[in-house]
């Protein structure tokens, strides 16, 4: 009747999962009754929960992705507490069975639900109003990609409580993830939620390519978009490029858990590496899906913060389609070891090699744009200098590791582990620090304090360098990654320095904690009135803060690049304008009710409740017709409407 | 309408900003529309490319069981073939009765090209069938698995637009052949003659060069 | 805002006479079913060098597909396609590096391994 579900999956006998469930629980039932009593569902439901504007989308992915950064980051947590007393004869806390549910969920997290949500948050919410247009090409789309991976999110947690996640890492390789050795419902677990959000993860893909090539205000020619929407365009080609081969892969996977087939089995001829090859063909694009738009923020910042326009726009595109191609041909890189001959390693080492370069090019335009610029230090300004330092060091690192040899002393060791914080951290998450600090006033209406701010700042980045200097050094010590006890006492110092540095960068995430306190008890104080705080250069900054919900009652016509400044300098002449009637697609729904399903149905596959499932999937095909039938789905603004909201700006 | 209103009249564009050169402002909704599902066909000819790359991997992979040469039968892969080209061609046809604003047309074509589509499920689900019966069904080896596997993705895809292709027909019955109906039909032809496509890399890579 | 000067174009929408639309599916679908048939035929036969049949056969199916993308989908090279043209491009690029990555690397791998004694 309930498939494999039973008591026996809520852990009554261990205490962390049961405690932290427990609170999350508490958590969530007092925000649901506090939302009851004060009568706010129908504010939520009309305005965020079924809303298919970009903003507002944008807002709730970045929303989602912070939060989960407190789960991935409490993950992170346990782990560099174990390993800094689990030494010599001490067990630690954490034994082997659930440190490797914690690595498995941290990495897990954090690249699908706190590094994708946050840079496909930014771009939901800057890009359009970047072009000049009123929303993206699919709108209802968009929320449905929203809210698929929300459900993902949420498939991941209930493992806390409910049964098991996967021990098989974030990667999943087979045969450990495979039938006979992960019988239960964590690599379930794993592959369902990712599976959820991966198809919203390709809808916005779709979209956002769509977007970016057909929907730009009159006279944004190719070279006239703001370099954030070619890094948008080119991370979003990859997400068309690279997500179905995720999908393919985990469709495999699942079908030898499920269907008895043998695609990476070790009996009757399937093949391991497969995965593994596949897996990272989807793989490589993805880290650059992920910095690709923090790049975008970092040009965005660099220009508007220097008081000059971004140098050689014209090389930056370039690069960046260069980056975008280069990416899906180095994959080989992340197994290098893994019995390839030295031709097919020769090879990616060399592609991974010349990868460099037009990142190379685009840390020397940032430069060059700061170089006799007037430099504000304002706190995005910090993110970039921060960034600019991190960034090029762990990028140095992948470049020795993209020399096979050396990668055959240091693959999966430490070192690694070092390296690809530093770019993701350094890369990804300071430039999505940077970019929501960036455009926070565009949405809210008010700067956050900066003080508080640049605390945060100086905390994340002392406390990434105390974190993983030390793991650095142990990799070249021989130390490898994932370990749940140290053998060698000699490597606990380290350890705990790094331990340290954890912590330095938990009192970051509580000072961005108390900025949002603070910026929203004192916002009079810093109230954004003219829609332009930071003497920006693109277009968004000519809408009102935040912006009406069709952003642009006419849309501008473009003559240049950094269209915004070229109208600033020029100015605007004072003819009174002609408003017309504006069509804005109507809230839908569709997203949050296949959402919905989807959750009803991934934990029925996961649990094996099969008529649950097909009773979820027919409902939910269902509920697609009958929405599908209705094919008048936009609303219209009057002319008169728009004249009132606009006088009132 | 399209979702956004340039207040300039397009012919005053100056010819270079023309779309072509992607200056002439956001495009209508047509465009949007056929451009955002091509970009997703193209997405799924790469999630089909994984799958033929594994079934390239493992197709020597038999495990001791039957291969190929030994399950296929051209004959049955040739009438496959044959429908599904031939429902491409009458889609085609319907997709040209529907632009021209002739319903009656176009529901026949619809029809014909439902029956081609549904003979070519018939046959493949037949193959299928047999193939487990002699216990070469996917679980007995990796061959299998990754055959079953692409072949039956091609398939579903098959019915799920089958599927599709009555619900839209029913929308052309119910409110005629209005723009956003036009445009879903637009998609739906894109996407069946995808689906062709990929079964030209199904037979000559699968059922051609596995057969001798 | 029919001024073909400014209008995209998008895969799948046919020309506006009547003749040559027509004419195009029609000739599309004698040319795919030759090749069809040609593949069929140089599979079965030994009318092409045997050791060149999978050669011989992919181009026949890059020759159907072909004629699939101009006559069916009605892909062109004139401006206005360049948009679809590009896209088609990159996910032909994707295919081929997912595809010829995959099979060379993994031939490469199994080339290494041990022999098994069983299968």
């Amino acid at each position: 009747m309930l498939g494999k579900l039973s008591w026996d999956a809520i852990p009554f006998n261990e205490p962390l999962p049961l405690l932290s469930g427990a609170v999350v629980g508490i958590v969530i039932l007092a925000i649901l009754v506090t939302v009851t009593v004060k009568g706010w569902w129908p504010y939520l439901w009309r305005e965020w929960l079924t809303s298919v504007d970009h903003k507002r989308i944008g807002v709730m992915y970045i929303t989602l992705g912070l939060i989960m950064l407190l789960r991935g980051f409490s993950d992170a947590i346990m782990m560099r507490t174990q390993q800094a007393i689990a030494v010599g004869d001490a067990q630690g806390y954490l034994p082997p069975e659930h440190y490797d549910q914690v690595f498995s969920a941290h990495g897990t997290i954090m690249i699908f639900f706190v590094a994708m949500p946050l840079v496909i948050g930014l771009m939901n919410f800057a890009v359009p109003l970047q072009l000049g247009v009123r929303d993206v090409a699919f709108p209802t789309l968009n929320s449905v990609s929203l809210w698929l991976t929300a459900t993902g999110a949420l498939l991941v947690n209930m493992s806390l409580v409910i049964g098991v996640f996967s021990r098989a890492s974030w990667w999943g390789y087979p045969p450990l993830s495979g039938l006979a050795y992960s019988p239960d419902v964590g690599v379930d677990y794993y592959l369902w939620s990712l599976q959820i959000s991966g198809i919203g993860t390709l809808l916005t893909g779709i979209n956002f390519v769509t977007t970016i090539l057909k929907l730009r205000a009159p006279g944004m020619t190719y070279f006239r978009m703001p370099v954030f929407c070619w890094t948008a365009l080119a991370a979003n080609l990859l997400i068309v490029a690279a997500f179905p081969v995720l999908t393919a892969t985990f469709v495999m996977l699942l079908l030898d858990r499920y269907l008895d087939m043998h695609f990476f089995t070790n009996d009757l001829g399937g093949n391991q590496m497969m995965y593994a090859n596949l897996f990272w063909a989807w793989g490589h694009p993805e880290v650059y899906i992920l910095v690709l738009p923090a790049f975008g923020v970092f040009s965005e910042v660099a220009a508007t913060f220097s008081g000059k326009g971004l140098f050689s726009y014209r090389s930056m595109v370039w690069a960046t389609l260069g980056i975008c191609i280069l990416s899906f041909m180095v994959w080989l890189h992340h197994f290098f070891t893994m019995g390839a001959g030295a031709d097919v390693n020769a090879v990616f080492g060399i592609m991974s090699s010349i990868i460099a370069v037009p990142t190379g090019v685009k840390v020397f335009n940032w430069l060059f744009t700061m170089f006799r610029g007037r430099i504000v230090f304002k706190t995005p300004a910090l993110w970039l200098v921060g960034f600019m330092v991190t960034f090029v060091i762990g990028g140095l690192t992948g470049v020795l590791l993209a020399v096979p040899p050396v990668d055959f002393v240091l693959h999966n060791s430490a070192f690694l582990v070092a390296h690809f914080h530093n770019v993701i951290i350094g890369g990804v998450v300071f430039g999505a620090l940077a970019g929501i600090t960036y455009w926070f006033p565009k949405a809210f209406g008010f700067t956050l304090d900066e003080r508080w701010g640049q605390a945060a700042f100086w905390c994340w980045l002392i406390g990434f360098w105390l974190a993983f200097t030390p793991l650095y050094a142990l990799g070249l010590m021989g130390m490898t990654r994932r370990l749940q006890h140290i053998a060698d006492p000699s490597w606990q110092p380290l350890l705990l320095v790094a331990e340290v540095g954890a912590v330095v960068i938990f009192a970051g995430i509580l000072c961005q904690i108390a900025q949002l306190y603070v910026s929203i008890r004192t916002r009079e104080h810093r109230l954004d009135l003219t829609g332009d705080p930071w003497n920006g250069r693109t277009l968004e900054w000519s809408t009102s803060s935040p912006p009406p919900a069709y952003n642009f009652a006419m849309l501008p016509k473009v003559e240049t690049i950094d269209a915004f400044w070229h109208m600033k300098r020029t100015g605007r002449a004072p003819v009174e304008p002609v408003y017309e009637p504006i069509e804005i697609p109507r809230n839908s729904p569709a997203g949050f009710i296949t959402a919905f399903f989807a959750v009803v149905m991934g934990f029925s596959l996961i649990w094996h409740i099969w008529w649950l499932a097909i009773l979820g999937f027919l409902t939910a095909a269902t509920v697609v017709l009958i929405a599908g039938w209705n094919i008048d789905r936009e609303h219209e603004i009057s002319a008169a409407e728009v004249a009132q909201m606009e006088r009132a700006r | 309408m399209a979702i956004a209103t340039i207040d300039r009249a397009p012919t005053a564009v100056p010819t270079e900003l023309a779309r072509g050169r992607g200056g002439g402002g956001p495009a209508s909704k047509r465009i949007v529309v056929a451009y955002g599902f091509w970009i997703f066909i193209l997405g799924d000819m790469v999630m089909f490319s994984a799958l033929f790359a594994a079934f390239a991997v493992l197709r020597g992979n038999t495990a001791g069981g039957p291969t190929g040469a030994e399950l296929f039968n051209l004959r049955n892969v040739f009438i496959e073939t044959m429908c599904l080209l031939l429902s491409s061609y009458t889609c085609g046809l319907g997709a040209l009765s529907a632009e021209r604003r002739h319903p009656g047309r176009f529901l026949m074509f619809a029809a014909v090209t439902f029956v081609l589509g549904a003979a070519f499920l018939v046959i493949e689900a037949t193959e299928f069938a047999g193939m487990v019966a002699k216990g070469a069904g996917p679980s007995r080896s990796a061959f299998l698995s990754a055959f079953f596997t692409l072949v039956g993705t091609h398939g579903v895809h098959v019915a799920g637009g089958l599927i599709a292709l009555i619900y839209l027909a029913a929308q052309v019955i119910a409110k005629g052949l209005q723009a956003a109906v036009l445009r879903r039909l637009l998609c739906w032809s894109l996407f069946w003659h995808a689906l062709d496509i990929v079964w030209v890399g199904v037979f000559t890579l699968v059922y051609l060069m596995g057969a001798p | 805002m029919s001024d073909r000067l400014f209008e995209d174009r998008t895969p799948g929408v046919e020309e506006h006479e009547p003749t040559a639309s027509y004419l195009s599916y029609t000739v599309g679908l004698v040319l795919a079913i030759l090749a069809t048939i040609v593949s069929f035929v140089v599979a079965q036969t030994n009318l092409l060098w045997p050791p060149g049949i999978p050669v011989g056969l992919i181009v026949l199916a890059f020759a159907q597909i072909g004629v699939h993308l101009v006559f069916f989908l009605h892909l062109g090279t004139g401006p206005d396609s360049t948009n679809n043209i590009l896209a088609l491009a990159f996910g032909v690029l994707i295919v081929f590096l997912v595809i010829t990555g995959s099979v060379w690397i993994i031939a490469n791998l199994n080339s290494n391994m041990m022999p098994m004694t069983a299968q």
